[in-house]
């Protein structure tokens, strides 16, 4: 008996009982649209953390005080580490050779004020001309920060777009003067609209010369400052950051006089350590979810079993006709088993469409991001085709074990 | 011999007892014989078909089919047989009620590894053999008595079997149906078919050219019908 005349009997059964049939297939269907749908909220989380991981520069290395992720045993410990120093920042800028850009920056929170009306919990950049270069940073209307605004530390400003709509409204702000603080900036260029990341807003920001972040609001930094720098590195090519960052690890080393038993007292983080981190904190919350998730197809699988065993003892004389007339275990075992399969395949694909669809409007509705991928079509599939045989194998074998008379005698 | 049975014995095992439904059966058939089992219900004759047409093997003694022992045979092997070398009618036709008269004609070939148009061409030929080429789509419950063991002995006939094994198979029918389908056993019989005909009807019985009468799983006679 080949596979087409399996499917073909399969069919016919599955058709002459349509609600039972129907019923049946619901549980594997649920089962199904539960994990699909849950698998396309993690793999669209997934792709949003990673998008806007991107966004640090995905091979640009941070230099800093403390790593990005960390225990709360560990902070105490870690704050006690040395800050990091624009001389550090230029040391590193002379002695490496794997790095295209290096620069330093400084940040803190500031109240900014124009006309009356202000802003607080601003995020302050100071920093040099390459940073631009490495995070992609474009202004909408404007210029840029040069070499010349830092050479003599002017007081000129770029603007997210937040600032720029909160203060300014309709008014063009370039030429305007900008307080900060207690310090009047004047506005050089107003920076193109980013966006959120992690519910922090991206336009919420005013970048100024490094110098001018030191003289008028941080003052020099040492490695006994409260204040640290990052240093953002990007190097030449995304397969040389293994090797930037063993010079850089010995520049601050040698820098920091650390003896060789002495682990790193500073960080160079990455994004790709984050999205490491992250993946290494949800792998197990997703696994966990997938596995409940799971369990719903269980209980469709269960109804599948149930419902086979149904059939096989309804069909026993049918069973014993067949043996009668030459069908080996084989024959009737493959009969049954798919039938069974055939059942949760129909589920898992109707299941299958119905998770996309679920997963489609929630993410409509909430503007939470949702992702397709071809692993959950696959697995679904997988895991529909699985239901079946493991939950048909039983009824199907018992339907195959069969002795010819007494089921040719059964009425 | 084609069919071959030395001391042959079934036991089978009610609680503690053992009953014999077949005690020491000695019997050999030869291709194309028209043969008769006759005896009351009870008798152990469904047994010895049962032991002839390997749906059972015997407890003990030994049974060669075309030379070859069943001892020993895998069920697969068995199945095998039943395919190729037995065609069965049985008195309450045992046609699959969901499918149609061709269908249920195909399917000892579905079982034979035949391809579905060669099964379809030889289940029409096989239906238009008794007079059933126009009923081919209905299905048995559609069909009178007559015709539903019409279809079950094209069924039998599909895959050529040199034997053919049929219980009671006017059982069911009124004696006019019931010749019919004598008649198309006693065809059958001149293109050197071996028919096995169990039955507890003497006037059926006396069909065959050789009548033997079991009683209590036991040969009470073996001999010319007529005779």
């Amino acid at each position: 008996m080949n596979l087409k005349d399996s499917l073909r009997l399969a069919f016919g059964t599955i058709r002459a009982h349509k609600l039972r049939s129907a019923l049946t297939t619901l549980g594997v269907m649920i089962g199904v649209m539960t994990v699909i749908g849950m698998l396309s909220f993690i793999d669209g989380l997934n792709s949003m953390v990673a998008n806007q991981l991107a966004a640090l520069g995905t091979n640009t290395l941070y230099v800093q005080k403390l790593p990005w992720a960390m225990t709360r045993q560990d902070i105490d410990e870690l704050r006690k580490r040395r800050s990091i120093t624009i001389g550090d920042a230029d040391a590193i800028r002379s002695n490496v050779t794997y790095a295209k850009y290096v620069a330093p920056m400084l940040s803190s929170s500031q109240k900014v004020m124009f006309r009356g009306s202000e802003l607080t919990g601003v995020e302050l950049v100071g920093t040099v001309p390459e940073y631009q270069l490495i995070l992609d940073i474009k202004v909408d209307s404007g210029r840029q920060i040069l070499d010349i605004d830092l050479n003599q530390q002017r007081m000129v400003a770029m603007i997210g777009a937040t600032i720029a709509n909160e203060l300014f409204g309709d008014r063009d702000p370039l030429g305007q003067m900008l307080t900060i603080g207690n310090r009047h900036f004047s506005i050089i260029g107003v920076l193109a609209e980013k966006g959120t990341s992690f519910g922090v807003d991206q336009d919420n920001i005013i970048i100024i010369p490094i110098t001018s972040f030191i003289h008028y609001f941080s003052g020099p930094i040492t490695m006994q400052s409260e204040q640290s720098a990052t240093i953002l590195v990007q190097p030449q090519s995304p397969d040389a950051i293994d090797a930037l960052k063993g010079q850089i690890t010995g520049i601050m080393r040698r820098r920091r006089a650390l003896a060789p038993n002495v682990p790193d007292d500073f960080s160079i983080n990455t994004a790709e350590q984050l999205l490491n981190t992250y993946r290494a904190i949800t792998s197990g919350v997703f696994t966990l979810m997938i596995g409940v998730t799971s369990l719903s197809l269980v209980v469709g699988g269960i109804g599948i079993m149930n419902i086979m065993l149904v059939s096989v003892s309804e069909r026993i004389k049918e069973i014993g006709i067949r043996k009668a007339l030459g069908a080996r275990r084989s024959d009737i075992r493959s009969q049954f088993l798919i039938e069974a399969v055939t059942l949760s395949c129909t589920g898992g694909i109707v299941g299958m469409l119905l998770g996309f669809l679920v997963a489609f409007i929630a993410s409509a509705i909430t503007n939470f991001p949702v992702a397709v991928s071809f692993g959950a079509v696959l697995l679904g599939f997988g895991f529909s085709v699985f239901v079946g045989v493991f939950f048909g194998w039983f009824p199907s074998s018992r339907a195959a074990a069969m002795n010819p008379i007494e089921a040719l005698r059964h009425e | 011999m084609l069919i071959e049975l030395t001391h042959v014995n079934k036991l089978y095992r009610m609680g503690q007892t053992e009953v014999a439904a077949a005690r020491d059966i000695t019997l050999s058939i030869d291709h194309g014989e028209y043969v008769s089992i006759m005896g009351p219900s009870g008798s152990g004759k469904s047994t010895l078909m049962n032991i002839i047409g390997c749906l059972d093997l015997p407890t003990n003694g030994s049974y060669l089919l075309n030379g070859t022992s069943v001892f020993g045979m895998s069920e697969d092997e068995l199945a095998a047989i039943r395919n190729r070398s037995i065609g069965f009618v049985f008195q309450t036709f045992n046609l699959l009620a969901a499918e149609t008269a061709v269908n249920n004609v195909e399917l000892p070939m579905l079982y034979a590894g035949v391809s579905p148009e060669r099964r379809r061409e030889v289940a029409m030929n096989a239906l238009e053999a008794v007079k059933l080429s126009n009923r081919g789509l209905h299905k048995p419950n559609e069909m009178s008595g007559g015709e539903r063991q019409r279809v079950a002995i094209a069924r039998a006939l599909v895959n050529d079997p040199p034997i053919i094994l049929a219980d009671e198979p006017t059982g069911n029918l009124d004696s006019a149906t019931g010749a019919e389908i004598l008649n198309i056993f006693d065809g059958l019989c001149l293109k050197r078919k071996t028919i096995i005909l169990v039955t507890h009807d003497k006037a059926v019985a006396t069909h065959a050219k050789r009548v033997i009468t079991i009683r209590d799983g036991q040969i009470e006679s073996d001999r010319e019908s007529g005779s």
